[in-house]
């Protein structure tokens, strides 16, 4: 193996590897504020990267329908559960949130859809159509379950994800899709060139990180999930809602998500179901790190995604036998040390 | 005037097996009000219920609002503390994040209002100050539970309820602890204060109840209870220090 086929996978693996770092970071932060193994992850990849294909192709993605319908049940949702403590303020908070947002987003598509008004406002679109789907998710499926177990809300995520990956078959068809990146240009080093696309992807993953970690260690709301997460009681005490964190963790993830899938489409062909298996490769590196370190499932990711690039070299039949199978030794060795994520109450 | 907090009839079960029965108590504005008992008799559960930790029977009212509906977090919106059995402190987080997280209810107020805040609390507990960058887990006793008030009092709250306090301190902390609550009451702040210490608590407070296996038994001035015979045999005869 010649030195620029390694730098060449090597340079394939970092890609590969921010994105996982971003799917691992948004599960780690889903599950130490919430407890929810956030399986529907890999969805959110998906809806983005077709949302994003579909706007880039002027047409009007279906899945703004989706958040319409979504916004709509999780209205329904949090008027039950708070019937009978809903002052004016947090009524209209509740209307703007959930049917506001999708009815500002459904117009916006319906102008700008068929201009193809250019890439970056494109995927801002795209975003604003995915990431709220999250926040009613949690709304109508996981904040009714929140003093439930684990398992429980394990159950309800994978029936989340089940539903989302039916719809997107509904919404985006069979399929495949791919689109414009957000730059044609490339970069030459010695006898690497390393795609513009690439770059952005490096880039922004280490923007969004820096900004996550500036959001968690000096912002009061940051701080608040930080302590939902640490101690869940005691945030309660101080008055901090386990609802709204929740909340704003389950924004963070579908933003996370969404940005991911219109982050790769130009480079990749995606399908309604290809997120899944992202999203799982997200999943491994957050479990190697625990379900608990961010630093530590950031750098699992990138190992995750050079392990990806180089077994798809040798032997690129077995890459996803090899990627999962490295979970394995990682959990003998978590178990042998005692270290498990445990469920506290 | 209406007390800032009154439980009439209040009744608390865990899966159906009754914890606290039929406890009606108030707390009067700017007081000190104690509950005393032993281990077991249902002292945890009815503050837990009072703050919304754990549903009740009865009516719990504070400042004249009925709480029926309100979940904890609107509890501490609306102006109570509580300053559990077993602290809840953010272990992993530092001591001054500890304090400004106790001031989420004022967030509104800004960063600039919470630090002269921090200010107040660290004069009433210097040794605060002097670990503010350390993480609350490596604090000793005395220092999680000056914490864990800290915390507690940086929400300015009408009403704040301690949950034994002095359990499991050396007794020079415990002196200081008592010492803090006495402070405290020139603040105006009414105080619940739950101990099995029941000298030390009859002596810093106004009023006491005595519970036993739930049910409120005694209850009159604190000066009073002090020198009732059965509570002396009881709780500060021989063996109880
Ligand atoms: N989580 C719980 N589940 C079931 N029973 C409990 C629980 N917590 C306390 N109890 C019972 O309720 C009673 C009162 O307990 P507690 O309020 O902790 O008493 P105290 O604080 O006065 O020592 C005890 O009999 C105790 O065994
Ligand atoms: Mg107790």
């Amino acid at each position: 193996m010649d030195p620029t086929i390694t730098l060449i996978l090597l340079q394939d693996g970092i890609v590969n590897g921010a994105i996982y770092a971003l799917l691992a970071l948004s599960l780690v932060l889903v599950f130490a504020v919430t407890r929810v193994v956030f399986i529907p992850q890999g969805e959110f990849v998906a809806y983005g990267a077709l949302t994003y294909a579909a706007l880039d192709a002027g047409q009007m993605p279906g899945s703004v329908w989706l958040l319409c319908a979504l916004g709509a049940a999780a209205c329904g949702a949090s008027l039950w559960t708070q019937r009978r403590m809903l002052p004016p303020r947090a009524l209209a908070r509740l209307l703007a949130g959930t049917l506001g947002i999708p009815l500002a987003a459904l117009l916006l598509t319906r102008e700008l859809a068929p201009l193809r008004p250019g890439v970056l406002v494109q995927a801002l679109l795209a975003l604003l159509i995915v990431t709220p789907m999250a926040p009613y998710l949690y709304r109508v499926a996981f904040r009714p379950l929140a003093q439930a177990s684990v398992l429980v809300l394990l159950i309800a995520a994978v029936g989340v994800h089940l539903a989302m990956g039916g719809m997107g078959l509904v919404l985006f068809g069979p399929e495949g899709s791919r689109a414009a990146g957000f730059s044609d240009g490339s970069l030459d080093l010695g006898s690497l060139t390393v795609p513009g696309q690439s770059l952005w992807i490096v880039g922004l993953t280490l923007a969004l990180m820096l900004g996550l970690y500036g959001f968690f260690e000096f912002t009061l709301y940051g701080k608040a999930l930080r302590a939902t997460a640490v101690n869940r009681l005691g945030a309660r005490l101080v008055g901090i809602g386990t609802a709204q964190s929740g909340e704003i963790a389950f924004s963070l993830a579908g933003l996370i998500g969404a940005l991911s899938g219109i982050l790769i489409v130009p480079l990749t062909t995606v399908y309604y179901d290809t997120g899944f298996i992202i999203g799982l490769k997200g999943f491994t590196a957050a479990i190697i790190g625990g379900m608990a370190s961010y630093p530590g499932a950031a750098l699992a990711a990138l190992a995750v995604g050079v392990l990806e690039s180089f077994s798809s070299f040798w032997a690129s039949a077995f890459k996803e036998v090899i990627v999962f199978t490295a979970i394995i030794p990682v959990l003998l060795w978590r178990s042998l040390r005692g270290g498990v994520v445990e469920d506290e109450e | 005037m209406t007390p800032v907090l009154e439980l009439q009839n209040v009744s608390v079960a865990y899966g159906g097996i009754p914890a606290v029965t039929g406890v009606s108590l108030r707390v009067a504005a700017g007081s000190i009000v104690t509950v005393i008992g032993p281990n077991g008799a249902g002292k945890s559960t009815l503050l837990n219920a009072v703050m919304g930790v754990l549903p009740a029977q009865g009516s719990i009212r504070f400042n004249g609002r009925d709480l029926r509906d309100a979940g904890v977090e609107a509890r501490v919106q609306a102006g109570m503390s509580l300053v559990p059995e077993l602290r809840e402190l953010f272990a992993s987080m530092s001591v001054e994040d500890n304090l400004r997280l106790g001031a989420f209810r004022h967030r509104a107020e800004g960063r600039a209002a919470a630090t002269r805040g921090l200010d107040a609390i660290f004069a009433l507990f210097p040794r605060l100050q002097e670990r503010r960058r350390q993480k609350a887990a490596t604090l000793s006793g005395g220092e999680r539970q000056m914490l864990a008030m800290g915390r507690a009092l940086m929400a300015r709250p009408a009403l704040l309820m301690l949950d034994e306090p002095s359990l499991g301190l050396a007794p020079l902390i415990v002196r200081d602890i008592f010492h803090t609550i006495t402070e405290l009451r020139r603040t105006g702040v009414a105080i619940l204060l739950i101990e099995q210490n029941a000298r030390a608590a009859l002596q810093v407070s106004d009023h006491g109840y005595v519970l036993e296996t739930g049910r409120v038994t005694l209850q009159g001035p604190s000066s009073d209870l002090a020198a009732d015979k059965r509570i002396v045999e009881l709780y500060l005869g021989h063996g109880t220090q």
